[in-house]
C-alpha cells in the first residue's frame, strides 16, 4: 500500500483526536508518520480474508456483574480533582460560541 | 433565524412520498448502570438524586477504570428484542464510538455497532381507525446514556451563546436499548400518525416488560425521527433530515407534519435538503438545524477491549420468550373485553396513549369506567393545556386513590379535580392534597340541616312548591346550600335532606 | 547488621517472620538508600510520606499475633502506572501532574492487604510509551550499570529502583515489553503474566488488550511471591481470569530445588537471526542455552513464521487502543486544564491536549486516530488482528512441540540517553522479542543471562510459555537462575558498580 500521509491528513487526524497541533508538529508528524506507516502496512500481505481477527488474547464469553449497587463514589471524590467546579458540577467554558 | 417557509401538508403529500425511519432509545430501570455499580438515576427509586452523587468511577472516566456489564440490563435488553420480534444474536459484542463531549466521560461511548444484540424483526402498531401497520425493525442494541449538561449565562439554558457550562454524570452509563427502524414506506398522509402510534406501541411495551419508567418527560423514552422526501414515482431515497430527542408523543406527530411540509417547501423550490440533525422546539412548533454531517463525524468504531462477547444460551433466551406479556395487540383485545368498553370508548384511550395508565389504574382497585374517565377526560384536559404528557402529570395509583375518595363519598366530582389539581402541581398523594387543603364534603348532617333551614327560611316559597309536588323547586335550596358550603358538601345528600325536610314540617 | 537492601525480599520475609528485623527497620533502610542513590537514578517520581506508619502498623500487628501473609512488612515500589490514593498517580504525563485516584487500583489493594509497604511511585515513559523511560514528563531515569544508559521502558523507574536497591520489589506493567525489556537492560528479573492473569483494574490503560501488570524484582522467587499477592481473578476486570492458580513461589522453589531443566524442550525461533542482535546479546543467550543443555535440556529449533509481523501490528492495535483510552484526558473533570481565553470547550480540550501531552503520546494517538478511522479500519486495525490470530497459530504450533520458547529478551544492552528518540521506528523495532507474548496473551519471563563482552551491561533471556502456563517460566527461571547464579558465583547485581551518594554527586539533579 503507498502511503498517503500529508500534512492535511494530519491536521483532520489532529481535530478527530483533539490536539491542536502546531504548523511545526504537523510538518514533523507527517514525516514520521510516513515513515512509520510505510513499516506497518506489511501486516496486510498476511492479514488474508480467511484468517479470523482476533480481539480478545483469550477468548471468554458472558461476563457479567450483579445488578447490585457498588463502587459509588463520594461527590468529594467525584469533584476532587475537578479543574473548575460550581453547584456539585464540573464547569466547562462555553461549548459553542456566540452563534454565527 | 429566517422562519421555514412550509409547503401545505396535503399538498405536499401529492408531490412528494414521505419516507420514516425511527431511533428510539429506552433508558432500562435496573439497579444499577450498564458498565457500573453506580445506582441507576432512571431507577423509580433514584429519582430527583443530586448531582454527581451517582457516580463510579467508570462513569466519569477515571484513569484506570473499567466497564464491567450488567447481567440483569442483558436480559432485559434480550426480553425487548424478544417483544419487539426480532432474532437474538448468538454473540453479540460491545464496540467503541468514540467523540469527544463533555458529557460523555471516556469521550467515547461504549454501544453495539456492527454485531447488536437483536436484530431483523417488526412491530405491529394500531392506528386510530383500528388500522394495523408493521414496522420493520432493523437492530436493538444496548449502549450506555451520557451525562447531562446545565448551560449557564447568554441566553439561558440555550447552547448557544452561554457563558459556561456545568457536567452532572449521574445519568453517563445509565443502561440504553437503541432500536432502530428500517425505512418506512407507504404511510402516506398518516405519515405523522404512524410516527406517534409507533412511539406510543414501544412504550407500551416497554411498560408491559417492566423494564423501563418509560416517562418520555423525563427523557426515559427518547425519539429520533427521520424523514426524508422523494418525487412520486422515483426510486431513490431523499436526504433525510434527524430530528432529535423528542420527548412526548404528540411532537413526534408534529415534528414529522414539520419535517414533510419544510422539505417538501425546498425541494418544490428547487432546493437540497442537507443531510443533518435538527432539533425540535416544542414551544413554536418547529425544527431547527444543529450541527451538519460532516467528516469529523468519524467514529472510529473498533471491538471494545474491555469487554467479551454477548452469547446468550439458547436455554435462557427461551426462558426470556415464555416470560414474555402478550403483544400489545392481543393485550388491547383482551383489555376492551375485560372493562367492557364500547369501541369508541376502548379507542379514545389508545388514541391518547393510556392504554397502561387505565390498566394500571384499574389494577390499583378503580372501576374500569372511572379509571377511564379520569385518564381521558381531566387529566387530558390539563396534559393538553399545560403541554405535557398524561402519564407525566400523575400516577395511576394517585388516580385509583382519587377514585376510592369519590367512591368512599369523601369528595364530589368538583372536589375531586381540585385534588387532582393539587396532585398534579405536587403537593403529594390526594389524601395529602386532601388534607392539606382541607377539602373532604361535609358528612356532618347538622351542618347540612343549618344551611338548609337558613336557605328555606330566605326562600318560604319554595317550602311551598315543594309541598306541592313540584319536587324541582328544591334546586333553588340545593344551589344556596352547596354555595353556603363553599361546595364541599354531597349535593344527593342535600337533595335528600331538603326533602325530608319539606315532608317533615 | 547487613545491609538490608541487599536481602531479597523472601530472605527479608525470612527475618520479618522471626522478628530478626522489624519492618520499619527494613522500610527506613529503603528510604535510607533512596535518599542517598535516587537524585542519580530517579527511579522514584514519588516517595511515600506513609511508608514508615504503614511499616510501624504491620510491626504492631505482627507483635500483636495477627497471622500476616507471607511478605507482609517488606517494602514495594509501584509503577505510576497504577493508581494509588495515598499518592499522585502520573503515568509518566504532565496532563495528570498531582492526580489523587479516589480509588486504589486491585493490585495496589491487594498489595496493601498483603502487607507490603508502598515506598513510592515509579518513573515510567509517558503513559506507557517507550523503551527507554525518555519519554518521562519528569525527566528521565538512569541505568544503576551505567548512568548515561537508558533503564529500558516503560518501566525503567521500577526496574532501576529493584537493581539500584531501592525496593526489593516492585509492580510493573507489560504492554509490548514494559517489564521485560528493563529486567534485561538492568540485570533483574521481571515477568508478564497471562493475559487476564492479574487484574488491570485501576491501571491507568495503554492498550487494554494487551497491557498485564507484573512483579518486577532481583530474584526469579520474590517475583512468585509478588505474584502470588496481586494475582487472581477481581470481577472489577472482565477479562481477569478465574482460574484457580497455582502457587508461583512454590514453583520457583521448586524449579530451584529440582531437576526441572532435565528432559525440558527449549525452543528457539528460527526467524529470529543472530544477525538482528548485538553480538554479546547473542553469545550471553547461546551461553545460557549450552547451561541448560548441560543439565539436561533439550534445544529445538521452531519456526514462527508471523513473529516478524509482530512489531508492525502491535503497531497498530497498541496506538489504535491507545488513542482511544487516552481520549478522558481532557481537561473536564481532572488533569491539567490550558485555558483559552475567548475559547470554546473544544478548544481548551485541543490546547490542554497539545501541551498536555508529550511528542511520543501524540505520535502515538494521531497515528491510532489514523488506524482506525473510515476508510483505514480494515488494511490497518483490522489486518492487525489477524496479525494477531497467525501469531497466536505459530505459538500453538509451536507449543505442540516444545515447553517453553526462549529468546534474548532484546536485541541491545542499554543503549545511551537520547541514542534513538528522534528515530520513533528504531524505538519500536526494540520491543521484537517481547511483542509477540502481548498480542498472543501468552506469559513471558526475562531473567538475567550475564553480560555482554562488548560494554560489560547485562543481558537477558527470555522465555515464553503457553497462556496459562505461568507456574512453568517460574520454574525454568528459577531453574536456570540457579545454574547461573553457581556459575557466577552470585547474583549479577553484585557486578553493578556502587552507586556513589548523591550528596558527593552534588545532589539531586
Ligand atoms: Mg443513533
Ligand atoms: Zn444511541
Amino acid at each position: 500500500m503507498v502511503s498517503e500521509i500529508t500534512p492535511d491528513l494530519v491536521r483532520h487526524l489532529g481535530v478527530l483526536a483533539r490536539i491542536q497541533l502546531s504548523d511545526e508538529e504537523v510538518e514533523r508528524l507527517t514525516g514520521q508518520l510516513d515513515v512509520i506507516v510505510d513499516n506497518i502496512a506489511k501486516v496486510s500481505e498476511v492479514a488474508t480474508p480467511e484468517v479470523a481477527a482476533t480481539s480478545h488474547p483469550i477468548p471468554l464469553e458472558n461476563i457479567f456483574r450483579p445488578d447490585v449497587v457498588g463502587d459509588q463514589l463520594t461527590p468529594a471524590e467525584v469533584l476532587q480533582n475537578a479543574p473548575d467546579a460550581a453547584d456539585g458540577r464540573f464547569r466547562v467554558t462555553a461549548i459553542l460560541g456566540e452563534e454565527q | 433565524m429566517a422562519k421555514d417557509k412550509l409547503m401545505d401538508f396535503d399538498k405536499a403529500l401529492e408531490v412528494y412520498e414521505p419516507v420514516l425511519g425511527f431511533e428510539v432509545h429506552v433508558e432500562l430501570n435496573t439497579r444499577t448502570k450498564m458498565f457500573s455499580g453506580a445506582a441507576n438515576p432512571a431507577h423509580a427509586d433514584n429519582h430527583g438524586a443530586d448531582p454527581n452523587t451517582l457516580v463510579a468511577p467508570v462513569d466519569m472516566g477515571l484513569p484506570g477504570s473499567l466497564p464491567t456489564v450488567n447481567a440483569e440490563a442483558v436480559k432485559y435488553s434480550i426480553s425487548l428484542g424478544l417483544a419487539l420480534g426480532c432474532s437474538i444474536a448468538p454473540s453479540s459484542r460491545f464496540a467503541r464510538k468514540n467523540y469527544f463531549y463533555p458529557d460523555l466521560g471516556k469521550n467515547y461511548q461504549i454501544s453495539q455497532y456492527d454485531e447488536p444484540i437483536a436484530f431483523e424483526g417488526q412491530v405491529d402498531v394500531e392506528l386510530a381507525d383500528g388500522t394495523i401497520v408493521t414496522v420493520p425493525i432493523e437492530r436493538a442494541h444496548m449502549e450506555e446514556d451520557a451525562g447531562k449538561l446545565t448551560h449557564v449565562g447568554g441566553s439561558t439554558g440555550r447552547i448557544q451563546g452561554a457563558e459556561y457550562s456545568l457536567v452532572d454524570y449521574n445519568r453517563a452509563g445509565v443502561p440504553l436499548v437503541e432500536i432502530v427502524t428500517k425505512p418506512i414506506f407507504g404511510a402516506e398522509h398518516r405519515a405523522p400518525e404512524i410516527a406517534k402510534a409507533y412511539v406510543q406501541t414501544i412504550r407500551d411495551i416497554v411498560i408491559s416488560l417492566g423494564i423501563s419508567e418509560a416517562r418520555m418527560e423525563r427523557g426515559n423514552l427518547r425519539c429520533d425521527a427521520n424523514v426524508s422526501l422523494r418525487p412520486r414515482g422515483q426510486e431513490k431515497l431523499g436526504t433525510r433530515t434527524e430530528t432529535k430527542n423528542v420527548n412526548s408523543m404528540r411532537s413526534v406527530e408534529r415534528a414529522v407534519r414539520y419535517e414533510i411540509q419544510r422539505q417538501a417547501a425546498i425541494l418544490a423550490a428547487g432546493g437540497t435538503i442537507i443531510q443533518e440533525t435538527r432539533h425540535w422546539h416544542e414551544d413554536t412548533g418547529t425544527t431547527s438545524p444543529g450541527r451538519p454531517k460532516s467528516d469529523a463525524d468519524d467514529y472510529r468504531y473498533f471491538p471494545e477491549p474491555n469487554l467479551l462477547p454477548v452469547a446468550p444460551a439458547p436455554a435462557l433466551i427461551e426462558e426470556l420468550r415464555a416470560a414474555l406479556p402478550e403483544p400489545p395487540a392481543a393485550r388491547r383485545r383482551r383489555l376492551k373485553a375485560d372493562w367492557g368498553f364500547t369501541d369508541l370508548e376502548f379507542q379514545d384511550v389508545v388514541n391518547g396513549g393510556l392504554l397502561a395508565e387505565v390498566e394500571a389504574t384499574v389494577a390499583a382497585g378503580a372501576a374500569p369506567a372511572a379509571a377511564r374517565k379520569w385518564w381521558t377526560g381531566e387529566i387530558t384536559r390539563v396534559s393538553n393545556a399545560q403541554g405535557r404528557e398524561a402519564p407525566d402529570l400523575v400516577t395511576p395509583a394517585d388516580v385509583a386513590a382519587l377514585q376510592s375518595l369519590v367512591d368512599a363519598g369523601s369528595l364530589n366530582d368538583k372536589l375531586a379535580r381540585q385534588v387532582l389539581e393539587g396532585v398534579i402541581a405536587g403537593e403529594g398523594t390526594p389524601q395529602q392534597v386532601v388534607d392539606a387543603r382541607g377539602l373532604a364534603v361535609v358528612s356532618d348532617d347538622g351542618a347540612l340541616i343549618a344551611a338548609i333551614d337558613e336557605a328555606l327560611a330566605s326562600q318560604p316559597d319554595v317550602l311551598a312548591k315543594i309541598r306541592d309536588g313540584k319536587v324541582q323547586a328544591a334546586g333553588a335550596v340545593i344551589g344556596a346550600v352547596m354555595k353556603a358550603m363553599k361546595g364541599q358538601a354531597d349535593a344527593a345528600r342535600v337533595r335528600e335532606l331538603v326533602l325530608e325536610r319539606a315532608a317533615a314540617d | 547488621m547487613t545491609d538490608l537492601t541487599k536481602l531479597s525480599a523472601a530472605a527479608l520475609a525470612d527475618k520479618l517472620t522471626t522478628g530478626e528485623i522489624s519492618s520499619v527497620e527494613a522500610t527506613q533502610a529503603h528510604l535510607d538508600r533512596i535518599a542517598a542513590v535516587d537524585g542519580d537514578v530517579h527511579a522514584f517520581l514519588h516517595v511515600s510520606e506513609h511508608a514508615l506508619d504503614v511499616a510501624a502498623d504491620i510491626d504492631r500487628r505482627r507483635a500483636a499475633g495477627e497471622a500476616l501473609g507471607p511478605v507482609a512488612g517488606v517494602p514495594l515500589a509501584i509503577k505510576d502506572v497504577l493508581v494509588t490514593t495515598d499518592m499522585p498517580s502520573t503515568s509518566g504525563s504532565k496532563i495528570l501532574e498531582g492526580y489523587m485516584s479516589p480509588y486504589d487500583a486491585t493490585v495496589v489493594a491487594r498489595s496493601r492487604a498483603a502487607g507490603l509497604v508502598p515506598l513510592g511511585k515509579t518513573n515510567m515513559d509517558e503513559f506507557a510509551m517507550g523503551s527507554s523511560t525518555e519519554h518521562s514528563a519528569y525527566g528521565p531515569t538512569r541505568n544503576p550499570w551505567d548512568l548515561d544508559r537508558i533503564p529500558g521502558g516503560s518501566g525503567g523507574g521500577s526496574a532501576a529502583a529493584v537493581a539500584a536497591f531501592e525496593a526489593p520489589l516492585a509492580l510493573g506493567s507489560d504492554t509490548g515489553g514494559s517489564i521485560r525489556q528493563p529486567a534485561h537492560v538492568t540485570g533483574t528479573v521481571g515477568l508478564k503474566p497471562t493475559y487476564g492473569g492479574v487484574s488491570r483494574y485501576g491501571a491507568i490503560a495503554l492498550a487494554s488488550s494487551l497491557d498485564q501488570v507484573g512483579p518486577v524484582t532481583r530474584t526469579v522467587l520474590d517475583a512468585g511471591l509478588l505474584h502470588d499477592v496481586i494475582g487472581g481473578h477481581d470481577p472489577h476486570d472482565a477479562t481477569s481470569l478465574s482460574d484457580a492458580w497455582p502457587s508461583f513461589a512454590e514453583a520457583a522453589r521448586d524449579g530451584a530445588r529440582g531437576d526441572v531443566l532435565k528432559g525440558l524442550k527449549v525452543g528457539v525461533i528460527k526467524e529470529l537471526p543472530d544477525a538482528g542482535f548485538q553480538p554479546g546479546v547473542s553469545a550471553s543467550f547461546r551461553a545460557a542455552l549450552a547451561a541448560m543443555e548441560a543439565h539436561g535440556a533439550e534445544i529445538v529449533e521452531i519456526s514462527a513464521p508471523h513473529f516478524e509481523y509482530g512489531v508492525a501490528a502491535y503497531y497498530l492495535i497498541l496506538p489504535a487502543e491507545a488513542s482511544s483510552n487516552l481520549a478522558k484526558f481532557d481537561s473536564v473533570r481532572f488533569g491539567l486544564r490550558v485555558d483559552v481565553p475567548g475559547g470554546t470547550v473544544e478548544d481548551v480540550m485541543a490546547r490542554t491536549r497539545d501541551v498536555g501531552f508529550g511528542e511520543e503520546v501524540k505520535r502515538r494517538i494521531i497515528l491510532g486516530t489514523y488506524a482506525l478511522s473510515a476508510g483505514y479500519y480494515d488494511a490497518y486495525y483490522g489486518s492487525a488482528q489477524k496479525v494477531r490470530t497467525l501469531i497466536q497459530q505459530d505459538f500453538a504450533t509451536a507449543f505442540a512441540s516444545v515447553d517453553v520458547i526462549a529468546t534474548p529478551s532484546a536485541p541491545t544492552t542499554a543503549f545511551r540517553l537520547g541514542e534513538k528518540i528522534d528515530d520513533p521506528m528504531q524505538m519500536y523495532l526494540n520491543d521484537v522479542t517481547t511483542i509477540p507474548a502481548n498480542l498472543a496473551g501468552v506469559p513471558g519471563i526475562s531473567i538475567p543471562s550475564g553480560l555482554a563482552d562488548e560494554d560489560g551491561l547485562p543481558v537477558g533471556i527470555q522465555f515464553l510459555a503457553p497462556a496459562r502456563e505461568d507456574a512453568r517460566l517460574y520454574r525454568v527461571g528459577a531453574a536456570l537462575e540457579t545454574v547461573l547464579v553457581d556459575s557466577w558465583g552470585g547474583p549479577l547485581l553484585d557486578r553493578a558498580p556502587q552507586l556513589l551518594s548523591s550528596s558527593e554527586h552534588g545532589g539531586a539533579r
